[in-house]
């Protein structure tokens, strides 16, 4: 019988099919919308079909309650799905919608130590969309537009609200679309960069979730971290979802 | 029966707002104390305590200053409870844990100030703290910059006196607060009216002593596996301690700490055995602050001792009882206080050494460090604690947080996942 991992975020819900041998029979993400427990179910299908559902993510506490076997952190989770992909991986950063962490690993792949952003959007996903709406760019334009512009101009704001004018007035104010666009990723990346070095940065860093799959964005944060690599999973979105049902795998007895 | 509304409004307390405050409570309560499983029988006294909160014990109060008594209300672990007491005052805890009293207390001070300072002084500015409606005299002291000026504001609604606590535990220091102690002395003789005889004061620093050990022998029933009272129940039966009667405080705790050491010797707990020891320290927690608490055990692991002043920092150490003159007890007393590790002082290496100690001797598996949000010494001071504690192989994690609910969930998300590190 198959194992299902299930991550529901505040902004997506991720699923994960494995196999009894362990291997990936599917994969799927979708908004979480206005009631993310019965999305979840919908993307499951036959619940009964599943050996063991391993909940995820902001909603796992609901899911457990509902339908899911056991439940485990997103912590754990990216920790398990970042090593199965990148066997030798030490540290893991993931920004999402809503929230950014870096995980610490041991040699094991134990979770050693983590950090998470606190209560702002500044730092994760919601922030680069608001800041390309600013720019009336998609996503993988603005990224375009930041690795072929230059300038060092730079965002004052910490503030996703206040940030968002800004960009907006030194459009306004004449400066190239290029400029601005550096402007915003580098605040992102900088941002990020200091929850890294909070923990240390240990190599090789794997780089999860919806912001890891925006094209060039990786590389582009890579560059100004001054590492040699940031590793990217074909499919970061679905790490912590891979990762619950690798749980699911090894868990001999149901938890929580 | 005695009709409190009567009571609260002689008090001259907003009656409307205060039924708004008093009628959550209950709710919080069942699910956060009376659904856990297991409890000690003896937690019913302290129950009755909570759910009569704003009753009973006022009453009492209420009752003491008809007869002429005064009612002193305290901020801080600091000041010399035996000396109240011995000139015949009463004196009660006075600092919000409640987020009800916020917005009140944001009127009038800064929004970026530690909440535990904004619910106090909105407490007051409310109306709706029947235990602050009862002092004749706040006591506060010199500890941190927004206590220190937040007496201030406090000075327009009701009388206030400021200790001034030194910021060092030099022999200079230690002189100085012994001299401070002599002036509260005697301010507190000229509201009550009363001497304070060596006879009296020794009566009290006997009976405060009594009320330590109390609190220090149920601490020592959750040094046991399985544990077998709930930090909630515990970090309870502390915050009671500042309000309630003291003899009958002790007796109750006594009598708790029994049926604890009976479960211990029938090996039985309130979480399995093996389940993760937590540590808390920091900042402290004023009732009905159990936020951090009930997050940490309904994730299963069981916080077995506080490192605060809702905690070891409020019981450890006694007053010497063997001094005969007034100036051989101030002495022992200004010894004492001195004594409490808090990170209003500078250096504080004390407090380091404290949870090395606390960690060892309750079989810790993590620390957990409590910040109030805005509490600048003691987010100052986790920089060394943290680095010590990892030098030792000790996890540990930093959470700051207000009285607000908005970060829950998050702050379930850290703490499982630290717990998922120590399994
Ligand atoms: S933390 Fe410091 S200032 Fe606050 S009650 Fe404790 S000793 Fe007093
Ligand atoms: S918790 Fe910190 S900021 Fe708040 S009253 Fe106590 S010492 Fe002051």
């Amino acid at each position: 019988m198959t194992v299902l991992g299930i991550d529901i975020g505040s902004r997506t819900i991720a699923i994960a099919i494995l196999n009894e041998k362990g291997e990936l029979l599917a994969g799927q993400v979708s908004d979480s919308g206005p009631r993310p427990l019965e999305r979840a179910r919908e993307m499951a299908g036959n619940l009964s079909s599943f050996r063991r559902i391993v909940a995820t993510g902001y909603g796992r506490h609901g899911a457990r309650a509902d339908f899911a076997t056991d439940l485990i952190t997103e912590i754990k989770a990216h920790a398990l799905g970042a090593r199965h992909l990148f066997p030798s991986c030490r540290t893991v950063l993931d920004i999402g919608g809503q929230d950014s962490k870096v995980i610490r690993l041991d040699e094991q792949g134990r979770v050693v130590d983590f950090i998470m952003n606190d209560r702002c959007a500044a730092g994760t996903g919601k922030f680069l969309e608001i800041m390309a709406q600013g720019l009336g760019l998609p996503l993988e334009e603005m990224v375009a537009a930041a690795s072929a512009g230059d300038g060092e101009i730079t965002l004052n704001s910490m503030c996703t609200v206040f940030a968002e004018s800004e960009v907006v007035s030194l459009l306004a104010a004449g400066q190239p679309v290029g400029a601005v666009a550096r402007a915003v990723l580098n605040s992102i990346c900088d941002r990020t960069q200091n929850l890294l070095l909070r923990l240390g940065i240990e190599p090789p860093v794997v780089f999860t979730g919806g912001v890891a799959a925006i094209p060039g964005l990786p590389a582009y944060f890579a560059r100004r971290m001054g590492l040699p690599d940031l590793l990217v999973p074909p499919r970061p979105q679905l790490v912590g979802a891979l990762g619950a049902a690798l749980y699911g795998m090894k868990a001999k007895k149901a938890t929580g | 029966m005695t009709d409190y509304r009567k009571l609260w409004s002689d008090l001259g307390m907003d009656l409307e707002k205060h039924d708004r405050l008093t009628s959550a409570l209950p709710l919080i309560y069942e699910e956060v104390y009376l659904q856990q499983p297991g409890r000690p029988q003896a937690m019913e006294y302290f129950d009755l305590v909570v759910a009569e909160i704003h009753s009973l014990r006022i009453a009492e109060l209420v009752e003491h200053r008809r007869r002429g008594g005064k009612v002193c209300g305290v901020f801080c672990v600091f000041v010399p409870l035996e000396i109240i007491r011995a000139a015949g005052a009463i004196a009660v805890g006075l600092c919000g844990g409640s987020q009800f009293w916020v917005p009140d207390g944001e009127r009038v001070l800064p929004r970026n100030l530690c909440p535990l300072i904004k619910a106090s002084v909105g407490a007051r500015l409310s109306g709706t703290c029947p235990y602050f409606q009862s002092c004749d005299l706040l006591i506060g002291e010199t500890t941190c910059d927004g206590k220190k000026k937040a007496w201030e504001v406090l000075g327009e609604y009701a009388p206030v006196y400021v200790m001034d606590l030194p910021q060092m535990k030099r022999p200079r220091d230690l002189a100085a607060w012994r001299g401070e102690i002599g002036l509260f002395l005697a301010r507190i003789e000229e509201l009550t009216g009363c001497r304070v005889t060596p006879e009296r004061l020794a009566e009290e620093i006997r009976l405060q002593n009594r009320l330590r050990q109390a609190l220090e022998r149920l601490y020592q029933t959750r040094k046991a596996d399985p544990v077998p009272i709930s930090g909630k129940d515990a970090l309870l039966v502390t915050q009671v301690s500042f309000y309630d009667d003291p003899r009958r405080f002790i007796d109750k705790t006594e009598a708790l700490a029994a049926e604890a050491e009976a479960r211990i010797a029938s090996g039985q707990g309130v979480f399995p055995s093996g389940a993760p020891r937590i540590l808390v320290t920091g900042t402290p927690m004023a009732i009905p602050n159990w936020k951090l608490h009930h997050i940490i055990e309904t994730a299963g692991a069981a916080v077995v001792c506080e490192e605060t002043c809702t905690g070891t920092r409020f019981f450890e150490h006694q007053v010497d009882e063997t001094g005969r003159t007034l100036e051989e007890q101030l002495q022992a007393l200004a010894e004492r206080y001195l004594k409490i590790n808090c990170s209003c002082f500078t250096p504080n290496p004390g407090r380091l050494e404290d949870i090395f100690r606390l960690v060892e001797a309750y079989r810790v598996d993590g620390v957990i460090y409590y910040n109030l949000q805005f509490c600048h010494g003691y987010a100052v001071e986790y920089y060394a604690v943290e680095k010590a504690l990892k030098a030792r192989g000790i996890p540990v994690m930093k959470v700051e947080t207000d009285y607000s609910e908005e970060d829950t969930g998050q702050l379930r998300t850290r703490v499982e996942a630290f717990l998922e590190m120590l399994r």
